[in-house]
Formats: structure tokens, C-alpha cells, sequence
């Protein structure tokens, strides 16, 4: 069996619309020399890379290679966990959000977040979406408030879905349309970049591609950081793909080269199916 | 063979089970047919509304019921806020620091000490340093100290079980510590809180000796109407009667008894009210 045969991403590719442009792309946030420890243990090692504005980066990997871990950075997502420990500096917009006085409540507006589970606040949709505009003063009047809760949820593809019911629990809603509605929530504070860990990975096909598709959208407004364990999902979203290894990046490139002719070895392995 | 035999352990296992079951109840609804039959005839609005007397038929329970009612309120109103705002820092913000942990072996040692130990430190602390007196306030700040550990451990496991998600999904939205707790923590953990709220009022509104050593009256022909006020409780005033030779009081015991008991169930029905009202609105 060839490898070209068993290769994942190829259906996907032909279907991708619009190739990655170039290198000319500003850079949103640069990451240099980032280790990181759970305890004593080092997750991260040496992660240098330079992630595009506007344009979607995708983190591929087998479980445990650190890119969950490398995403949470990226909104210092992993200070809540006691005993870790990050060196390197990410910047976003030139800035590291590590150095010492950085309002980290203030980063975060910045840097939405979505997570794998989807975790909507046992309240009602109308409050999931609201939260963050209340917490943050974002909404002066109610008038206000409403409009930018109805403008969220239309950005997230779900308004049409829960219009005439946003009073209900949000925990009512179904899988997918609960990762929907947390991407509502996280787009409702207008974050600069959308960070997105294994968003589709537990919802079904039909779901899955809801979610693709607006992530497709989204990207003209945001940058997006998606991690995915599916390589089809990497090559059918993302302008870049990074592929990191125990804890390293390999390899990080036009999504295109890195499914077709990637550099290095680890890497045609791992899309190919052959390791990982 | 074998399989026969777990399958018999496993049935004698149920039946001894379900034998202690029934030997606990059946106690439990003696006595509880022992009071009634002794009391329920009563029960009646001149015994409810009545005050103490020497003579057992005139004798009522109005100035015990609202000493009762008007502590245990009072002992809610400081144990819960109290109880509540040591859990989180204990749980939210104390971390693993060696403070902490001595407070928290601390906390789990004051659930079992002695109630009466509780009353020698209102009594030196409350009525006599602080010059409270005798009053509903040194009553209630004692049974809120004796309230407070399961209180404050109740709701520290009701602030663990919030699933870690709902905090990430609140940190990652630029919502500082508090608000996460505020809005988010809190209020999924508002059953636990009142169950353990439940638990400890359910214990402060029968006991007896603490109020007796911070000197709680025995005997007072008046209601209590202000924080300042003496007083007097259910518990006290049923403890006076059972010691009294005639068997006419002894009645009344059982009838304040039946009356303690619907006290006690209509506090804890209102609790679980409450809290059903709100996992309703959490769960869909």
C-alpha cells in the first residue's frame, strides 16, 4: 500500500477554497522558546512559532503531545492549574502576555476560548450569552444587551434555532448546538482570537460540519486556533497546520504542504497513518 | 456449585441489611407512637398560645415556640453567611498553605466537640466579654458556633462537586475569581450549602444544655421580643416538665415534644423547598 493511497487529507484538500496565502500574512501572536512543566515534568519544549492573523492555524497531534497544553498557554488558560510553570515568551500583537504586570482577566477578553466538552452555564441561553457581556460592562442598557446577545448568536449559526426560545435552559439544547451556543458566548465579549480545543470532537457529522462551516466564516473577523485530532478536520479548515510530537513542534507550515510534501519524516508518518 | 453460594451470601447479606432497616425504624415509630399517644389530646390552641404555669392545664408553649423560632432564625441568618464566606477561602482561596491546613483539621475537630463545651464558650465569650446577657443573640451566636462546622464543610464539598469546566468556561470569558465564584460557583452549589444548612439547623433547634449554661431561662412568663430579650426553647422547657413529678406536666412534655418535632419538619420542608426550586433551575 502506498502511502498517497491511506493518505486522510486528500478529500478534504480538494475541497479546501481558498489556498493559504503566503508568508505575507501579519503575524498575530509569536511564540519563542516556550517550555512548560507540570511539577517537574516538561510538557513543552522549546515551542517557536509564528501564528497569522486572520487566517486559521490548526494543532495536530497524538493525545499527550502537548498541543491541548500549548493552546492553553496562548491564554494563560493553564495559571489556574496549580504547580505549573511556563519560560518563553508568547506575544500577541508584540506584547508577552507573560511579563509581569499583564492583566490576565484583561487577556482574556482578548483571547476567546472554546473547549472540547462543551460547557454552557446552567442558565438560560439569553444568560450564557449575556455573562460575559455583564461580567466585562460591555452592554450599557438592556436594549443593548439584547442586540448583542442576538448579534453573537447569529454569528455562531444558531440564532435561527433558539430565537424563540432563549429563556430555556441552556442545557435543553443538544450537543451541537451547545458547542454553538459557547462559541456564541465566547464571540459575544468580540475577542481578537478565538482559541478552539478539539471543538467538533465529540459531537456527530452533521454537527461537525455546522461547526467547520463557521469556522470558515469566522475567520474573515478572527484569528482562529483550532486544535483537532482529526487530520481531515486540519486540512479542510486551517491555512497553517502545526504537528507537534511529545511535547515539540515538528513541523508547521501551509496546511496544503504539510498534508502533501511535508518536510520532515515524523510528519509524513503521522498524516499518512503510519505512526501517531 | 460456587455461584450457588456468593448467590446465597448475597441474599443473607439483603436480609440483614433490610433486618437493621426495619429494627431502626420500628424504634424510631414506637416512640414516636409512645409521644403522640401521650400527647396529641394536648395539643390544642390554649396549649399553643399560653404561657408557662403552675398548674399543668393552664400550662402553655407560646414563649418557648417563638424563643425557638426567633433563635434558630437567628442562628441561620449568622452561620450561614459565615459558614459560607470560610468555605470559600478555605476552598477558593487558601490553596494548600499551611494556614489553611490548620484551620481545616481545626474545623473537622469543632464538629465533634461536645455541645456544652460550645455553651461554656458562649457563656464566657458571648453573655459575660462581649455583654450580650442572656439574650436571643448570645443564644443564637452559640448554637451558630456549634452550626457552623458542618456548615462550613457541607459546603466546601457542594463548591468541589461544580464540575471544573464551568470555571474554565467563566475564566475564559475575562471574568475575574469572585465573579467566577459569584455568579457561577455559588449558585450551582446553593443545594449542597442548604442541605448542610438542613443538617445543622435540624441539630441546633434540639439541643439543650448550651442555652441551659449560657442561661437560658427555665421559667418566663413572656415572649421574647427583641434580639435582647431573655428567653427560652422548646428543648428547655420540655426538659423542665419531664423532671416534674406530676404526670400532668409530663403530658404537656410530650405534647411540646409533638410541637418541637412539626417545627423541626416544617423548617426542613421550607430548606428542601428552596433548594428544589433551585436545582430546578440548574438542571433542565
Amino acid at each position: 500500500m502506498t502511502p498517497t493511497t491511506r493518505l486522510p487529507a486528500l478529500a478534504g484538500l480538494a475541497r479546501q477554497a481558498s489556498p493559504a496565502p503566503g508568508a505575507e500574512a501579519p503575524t498575530k501572536i509569536e511564540v519563542g522558546g516556550l517550555n512548560f512543566y507540570y511539577g517537574p515534568k516538561r510538557a513543552l519544549d522549546g515551542i517557536s512559532i509564528r501564528i497569522p492573523a486572520n487566517l486559521v492555524t490548526a494543532f495536530i497531534g497524538p493525545s499527550g503531545c502537548g498541543k491541548s497544553t500549548f493552546l492553553r498557554t496562548l491564554n494563560r488558560m493553564n495559571d489556574i492549574i496549580p504547580g505549573t510553570r511556563v519560560e518563553g515568551e508568547v506575544r500577541i500583537d508584540g506584547q508577552d502576555i507573560y511579563a509581569s504586570g499583564v492583566d490576565v482577566v484583561q487577556l482574556r477578553r482578548r483571547v476567546g476560548m472554546v473547549f472540547q466538552k462543551s460547557n454552557p452555564f446552567p442558565k438560560s441561553i439569553f444568560e450564557n450569552v449575556a455573562y460575559g457581556l455583564r461580567i466585562n460592562g460591555l452592554a450599557a442598557t438592556r436594549a443593548e444587551l439584547a442586540e448583542r446577545v442576538e448579534e453573537s448568536l447569529r454569528a455562531a449559526a444558531i440564532w435561527d434555532e433558539v430565537k424563540d426560545r432563549l429563556g430555556e435552559s441552556a442545557l435543553a439544547l443538544s450537543g451541537g448546538q451547545q458547542q454553538r451556543l459557547c462559541i456564541a458566548r465566547a464571540l459575544a465579549i468580540r475577542p481578537e482570537i478565538l482559541l478552539m480545543d478539539e471543538p467538533a470532537s465529540a459531537l456527530d457529522p452533521i454537527a461537525t460540519q455546522r461547526i467547520e462551516e463557521l469556522i470558515y466564516d469566522l475567520k474573515k473577523a478572527y484569528t482562529i486556533v483550532i486544535v483537532t485530532h482529526n487530520m481531515q478536520q486540519a486540512a479542510r479548515v486551517s491555512d497553517y497546520t502545526a504537528f507537534f510530537w511529545l511535547g515539540k513542534l515538528v513541523e508547521h507550515d501551509r496546511t496544503d504542504r504539510i498534508f502533501t510534501a511535508p518536510a520532515e519524516k515524523l510528519t509524513e508518518d503521522y498524516v499518512t497513518g503510519r505512526c501517531g | 456449585m460456587i455461584a450457588t453460594r456468593r448467590h446465597l451470601a448475597d441474599l443473607a447479606f439483603q436480609l440483614v441489611a433490610l433486618a437493621t432497616l426495619v429494627a431502626a425504624l420500628l424504634a424510631l415509630a414506637v416512640l414516636l407512637a409512645d409521644i403522640l399517644s401521650d400527647g396529641i389530646a394536648r395539643v390544642n390552641w390554649q396549649f399553643l398560645t399560653s404561657f408557662p404555669s403552675r398548674r399543668a392545664e393552664q400550662a402553655g408553649i407560646y414563649h418557648a415556640v417563638v424563643g425557638s423560632v426567633f433563635v434558630i432564625v437567628l442562628t441561620a441568618a449568622l452561620a450561614l453567611p459565615v459558614g459560607v464566606a470560610a468555605a470559600i477561602y478555605l476552598e477558593e482561596y487558601g490553596g494548600r498553605s499551611r494556614l489553611a491546613r490548620f484551620i481545616e483539621l481545626n474545623i473537622a475537630n469543632l464538629a465533634a466537640v461536645p455541645s456544652i463545651i460550645y455553651g461554656l464558650l458562649g457563656l464566657g465569650l458571648f453573655v459575660r466579654a462581649l455583654g450580650m446577657g442572656r439574650s436571643v443573640l448570645a443564644g443564637a451566636a452559640t448554637l451558630a458556633l456549634l452550626a457552623l462546622p458542618v456548615v462550613i464543610l457541607s459546603t466546601r464539598e457542594a463548591l468541589r462537586t461544580v464540575p471544573p469546566s464551568i470555571r474554565e468556561g467563566s475564566y475564559a470569558l475575562g471574568a475575574t475569581k469572585w465573579q467566577t465564584i459569584w455568579h457561577q460557583v455559588l449558585p450551582m452549589a446553593v443545594p449542597g450549602i442548604l442541605t448542610g444548612l438542613i443538617l445543622a439547623l435540624s441539630r441546633a433547634i434540639g439541643e439543650t444544655a448550651p442555652l441551659i449554661t449560657i442561661g437560658a431561662l427555665t421559667y418566663i412568663p413572656f415572649a421574647p421580643d427583641s434580639v435582647w430579650s431573655p428567653f427560652t426553647v422548646l428543648p428547655i422547657q420540655i426538659f423542665n416538665w419531664v423532671s416534674r413529678p406530676q404526670i400532668d406536666f409530663r403530658v404537656n412534655a410530650a405534647a411540646a415534644i409533638i410541637v418541637l418535632l412539626a417545627l423541626l419538619l416544617t423548617m426542613n420542608a421550607v430548606a428542601i423547598l428552596v433548594r428544589d426550586r433551585f436545582q430546578r433551575q440548574v438542571r433542565p
